[in-house]
């Protein structure tokens, strides 16, 4: 049996951010990655570092996400030192366009709520149609309005796994792919984990398998309430620049494809594509830039979202299993800074951190009337 | 430009047939892909890529590496892989990426509709 210190089950942004955090503090780390047959969020998410709306009913989403924005710019930086890898870190703003007066008016009352959770301390500004094209040209007629928070920006996703991988193995993590873990037991003072016959021993354990954090739970008694959330994007051929800013919903990507998203369906597990969503997808587009319309896509995917009931992130010690620690998140882009340099120290049980105590699974069993009172 | 062709031609009935390639007329195969007449006249360089200006030639030869990018009567981005040659394609090699037509006159279009 072989040992390590500790022991991250899931090779996608979360688990590597953390890993790559614990192994700058010098910690002895494993990475067990189940393979090509994961659902593997990390390899086909949108690439947002999105702030602009989350956190809307929970202020302490907010400010963990403006924690993770402010810290970004380092963990590009410390990537970039350790492995040479530009993970094309852009933080301009954002713009959320909006094709109705209703959806305006909802996402100006999303974001007014926030400004006052968070004592004012939440820059954006609403545009009206006539400002928008001033700061965004090419922005279609059916455009109604936008809203820009100057905290949003984006990053290559799949460049940033890439360093991701590349700087733990600089720093000595163990990468073990193509193993899907079948067992965890607790021994004495840490853990036992079997993939087939092959078993490991860690005195500390991360659970990051995104999805697949419900059945490592339940090898450990721990219900983990997360549920897929299926999004579909779209891909242009490559286009010489012409959109300087992040939307939610149109990126164009530094090596100038543009990306096409932003869809929600409850599908199960299904991580394929429909001609309805996709059509639905292109059109809006198309309508927030006309000049995409004689544009080809080139590719389409399906993936799904992980998802807890209130849709932000759980950081949890687990009671039941001490020295296990669980972390489920959608964004693992916009928090991979927060988790290497914020969330790992206190993995590592070198830092307190009260802010994360909100995201604990006990939300998702205690009234809410409860929970705000106390 | 073209060169020898790394290719030898097959005998065929089916004749030839004339296209244009960045301003050169090239006798090609009728009945073949447009990537095919291309590699069969030599050409060695049909694009340079957007991310780092390096040249390419068609490669896969089945729509999949997108390697074969050139423009064909004015149309950006075409896969040559893709298309049947036919007389007097106007072909052009794909430079880095496409560009878009400018928005302003798309959107006084769309204004109109």
């Amino acid at each position: 049996m072989q040992k390590t210190e500790i022991m991250v089950i899931g090779g996608g942004l979360a688990g590597m951010a953390v890993a790559y955090g614990l192994a700058r503090l010098g910690r002895q780390v494993s990475v067990l990655d189940e393979g090509d047959t994961a659902l593997r969020a990390a390899r086909s998410n949108f690439g947002l570092l999105w702030v602009q709306g989350k956190g809307y009913g929970m202020p302490a989403y907010a400010r963990w996400t403006l924690q993770s924005v402010a810290l970004w710019p380092q963990l590009a930086r410390l990537l970039l030192d350790d492995t040479g890898i530009e993970v094309h870190l852009r933080q301009p703003g954002g713009f959320q366009l909006c094709l109705s007066d209703a959806e305006m008016a909802e996402e100006s009352r999303r974001l007014c709520w926030l400004k006052d959770a968070l004592d004012g301390d939440y820059p954006f500004e609403l545009l009206d149609p006539a400002a928008l094209r001033k700061r965004l040209p090419g922005v279609g007629p059916q455009v109604v309005g936008a809203c820009y928070s100057p905290l949003d920006g984006h990053v290559n996703p799949l460049k940033l796994l890439r360093a991701l991988h590349a700087a733990c193995q600089t720093r000595g993590v163990t990468l073990l792919n193509g193993r899907r873990v079948s067992g965890i037991a607790q021994r004495g003072e840490g853990f036992e984990i079997a993939s087939g016959d092959q078993r490991w021993h860690s005195e500390r354990l991360v659970l990051a398998a995104g999805l697949g954090n419900r059945e490592l739970g339940a090898l450990l008694g721990q219900p983990v309430p997360v549920q897929p959330s299926r999004g579909q994007i779209l891909v242009t051929e490559r286009l010489e620049p012409f959109l300087h800013y992040p939307t939610s919903t149109v990126r164009q990507t530094d090596e100038g494809t543009v990306q096409l998203g932003d869809s929600a369906e409850s599908v199960g597990f299904d991580d394929g594509t429909s001609s309805a969503v996709m059509a639905d997808i292109a059109g809006r587009a198309v309508r927030c830039f006309p000049r995409l319309a004689n544009v080809r896509l080139v590719r389409a995917w399906g993936a799904l979202r992980v998802l807890s009931p209130d849709g932000a992130p759980i950081y949890q010690a687990l009671p039941g299993a001490p020295g296990a620690s669980l972390l489920s998140c959608h964004s693992g882009v916009t928090l991979a800074a927060a988790h290497a340099l914020r969330l790992a120290p206190w993995i590592a049980g070198e830092q307190a951190l009260p802010e994360i105590s909100p995201f604990d699974l006990q939300r998702f069993t205690t009234p809410a009337e409860v929970r705000h009172a106390s | 430009m073209p060169a020898d062709s790394l290719f030898r031609q097959l005998p065929t009935d089916a004749g030839l047939l004339s296209i244009e390639f960045d301003g050169q007329t090239l006798q090609v195969p009728a009945g073949v892909s447009l990537a095919a007449a291309l590699l069969a006249s030599g050409v060695r360089r049909s694009r340079s890529t957007p991310v780092n200006g390096s040249p390419r030639a068609p490669y896969c030869m089945m729509g999949v590496c997108f390697e074969c990018l050139v423009e064909v009567d004015g149309v950006p981005n075409c896969q040559a892989c893709l298309l049947p040659v036919a007389p007097g394609l106007r072909v052009r090699s794909q430079h880095g990426a496409r560009s878009l037509s400018p928005a302003s006159a798309l959107e006084e279009h769309h204004d109109d509709a």
